[in-house]
């Protein structure tokens, strides 16, 4: 490819060195090398968030006309049903992935020295993304929106001194009103988006020059012993074909089982039977139950919201407690707290779910 | 410590049965690869093409409109103009001076804006680039317009006027 047009890009651009880095990237491959994927299936569902979220935009009208403007989108406008429902399966189907890919790396250890920073930044993107899913689940204000953001405003509620501060300027007053609506379309489409992209580019930087982890039992192998393949062309294909999965799966799913609206939010009307925030929130909220039951009153609460915090507090913070590339005490402690992390928010979803029966 | 340097390239590591089957060549697979790539641009550019289209698809329907009522339209004063909408476009009803009813859309033949009637000085002016119709005809006489504004029929009625296409 060194024509003319090549040479005359390279000079400028300095092509030629990015495509050296690239030929010299290769992948491991090892019996955990699927989960290699879900960083880039994360990825690859988040620009597809952008691509539907932009079309919505088109006609979305925040404020009083929010619900009106989504009922021409579902109903009206040609093929803005479909448009929609991929919006919101992707939201689900993108917080799934993230948290798969969010395990597969903790359980790898890939946030072992010197990944660290890529680790921080992933738990700050994951915060991001339920951001992203709490706000944009408002913006249709229907009633399960209008009553999910009611309930799920008591999260941050619950932080002492600054909580009830913090959730009146979220909410834009006492209520989810209409301002409310307008507040969370700025976080969503705005501010969200500029706090997440440099996040991102800072994390996919931090994977490019640190590489794949390998887990440890890969690591106690001797480099000779160890297998890998290019990522340009070999990977890069395999990246693309589960992309392609991916969006299949998305297309079926949307047109399958396209996203309804329900009726429009009126604070007047009582909430319905069985409300409750989406999965991906069902568990924290859970959790914030059960551990405030454990001591009666606000003690309760405290202590509940304490040890929750505290839990997520060692989540985050584990590269500083298991950072060295040894078999031991830590690591294994780590692995454990890992297991009990997973059983916690399995057990405390389904447990939150069975409770609406 | 980060990335484990290899020795030597095993591109073969997942191709165990290259020998066993006759694989595409290139051309076959681009074009497989290309096919497929325009079947889905289609499936997903189609649909995005008619969601942005639809208002436009929308209108287009609005202006299959071929009569409008404007009810108590006939009391308008002499020398005087009422805007309505003719389907989705701008559209004026004229009471002239001498008892003349016409109706013209009021969409400037030049670059679409909307003109305006001047009863004081006999015209349809238009303020975006100065052009004049003849406020009885439609017709385009000074400046930029190349071509008159359309006209409508217009019945008086007892209760209403009703405008509908030439």
């Amino acid at each position: 490819m060194a024509g003319p047009i090549y040479k005359w890009f390279d000079e400028r651009l300095g092509l030629t060195e990015i495509v050296a880095l690239a030929r010299h990237k290769r992948i491991p491959v090892h019996s955990q090398s699927f989960w290699y994927y879900w960083g880039g299936i994360s990825l690859f569902l988040f620009l597809i968030q952008i691509f539907t979220g932009i079309l919505l935009l088109v006609y979305y009208r925040p404020g009083s006309e929010a619900f009106e403007s989504v009922r021409q989108i579902t109903y009206v406008m040609h093929f803005g049903w479909l448009i929609r429902s991929a919006h919101s399966w992707c939201a689900n189907l993108f917080i799934f992935t993230i948290l798969v890919h969010m395990f597969s790396v903790y359980f790898m250890k890939a946030y072992r020295s010197p990944r660290e920073v890529g680790w921080l930044t992933g738990i700050a993107l994951l915060f991001l993304a339920a951001m992203f899913g709490f706000s944009g689940y408002l913006l249709p204000m229907d009633e399960l929106s209008y009553y999910a953001t009611k309930v799920g405003l008591q999260i941050p509620a619950t932080i002492p001194f600054m909580g009830a501060f913090t959730t009146t300027i979220l909410r834009g007053g006492t209520e989810v009103s209409d301002f409310t609506v307008q507040r969370f379309f700025a976080l969503h489409v705005v501010i969200l988006p500029l706090l997440f992209i440099p996040l991102l580019s800072l994390h996919l930087y931090m994977v490019q020059k640190h590489g794949n982890a390998v887990p440890p039992s890969e690591e106690a192998k001797p480099i000779a012993a160890r297998k890998s393949i290019p990522f340009f062309p070999n990977f890069f294909q395999k990246d693309l074909a589960m992309w392609l999965i991916s969006l299949n799966v998305l297309a079926l799913l949307a047109s399958i089982f396209p996203w309804d609206l329900g009726k429009q939010a009126d604070s007047l009307v009582p909430a319905p039977a069985g409300i409750h925030p989406e999965w991906y929130f069902m568990a924290p909220f859970h959790m914030l139950k059960i551990l405030g039951n454990f001591l009666p009153g606000a003690t309760g609460e405290v202590v509940g919201i304490l040890l929750f915090t505290i839990g997520l507090a060692i989540w985050v913070i584990i590269p500083f407690y298991d950072g060295e590339n040894k078999a031991g005490v830590r690591g294994r402690n780590a692995h454990y707290f890992g297991l009990f992390a997973v059983a916690a928010l399995i057990v405390t979803t389904a447990l939150g779910y069975w409770g609406i029966r | 410590m980060s990335d484990p340097v290899l020795i030597q390239s095993q591109p073969d590591v997942d191709t165990p049965f290259e020998e066993a089957e006759s694989t595409p060549t290139r051309r076959v697979f681009l074009g497989v690869a290309a096919t497929a790539g325009l079947c889905y641009v289609g499936a997903i550019g189609y649909p995005i093409y008619r969601y942005l289209a639809s208002p436009a698809e929308m209108a287009a329907s609005e202006s299959a409109v071929r009569e409008v009522t404007l009810d108590k339209a006939q009391t308008l004063p002499l020398a005087s103009a009422l805007m309505f909408h003719f389907g989705s476009s701008p559209a004026m009803l004229i009471h002239g001076a001498d008892d003349s009813w016409v109706a013209f859309s009021a969409v400037c033949t030049h670059l679409g804006c909307t003109v305006k009637f001047e009863p004081e000085l006999n015209r349809i002016h238009c303020s975006c680039h100065g052009g004049v119709y003849d406020p009885h005809t439609g017709k385009n006489v000074s400046g930029p317009p190349p071509k008159p504004l359309k006209a409508y029929k217009v019945a008086v009625g007892a209760t209403n006027v009703v405008v509908s296409r030439a």
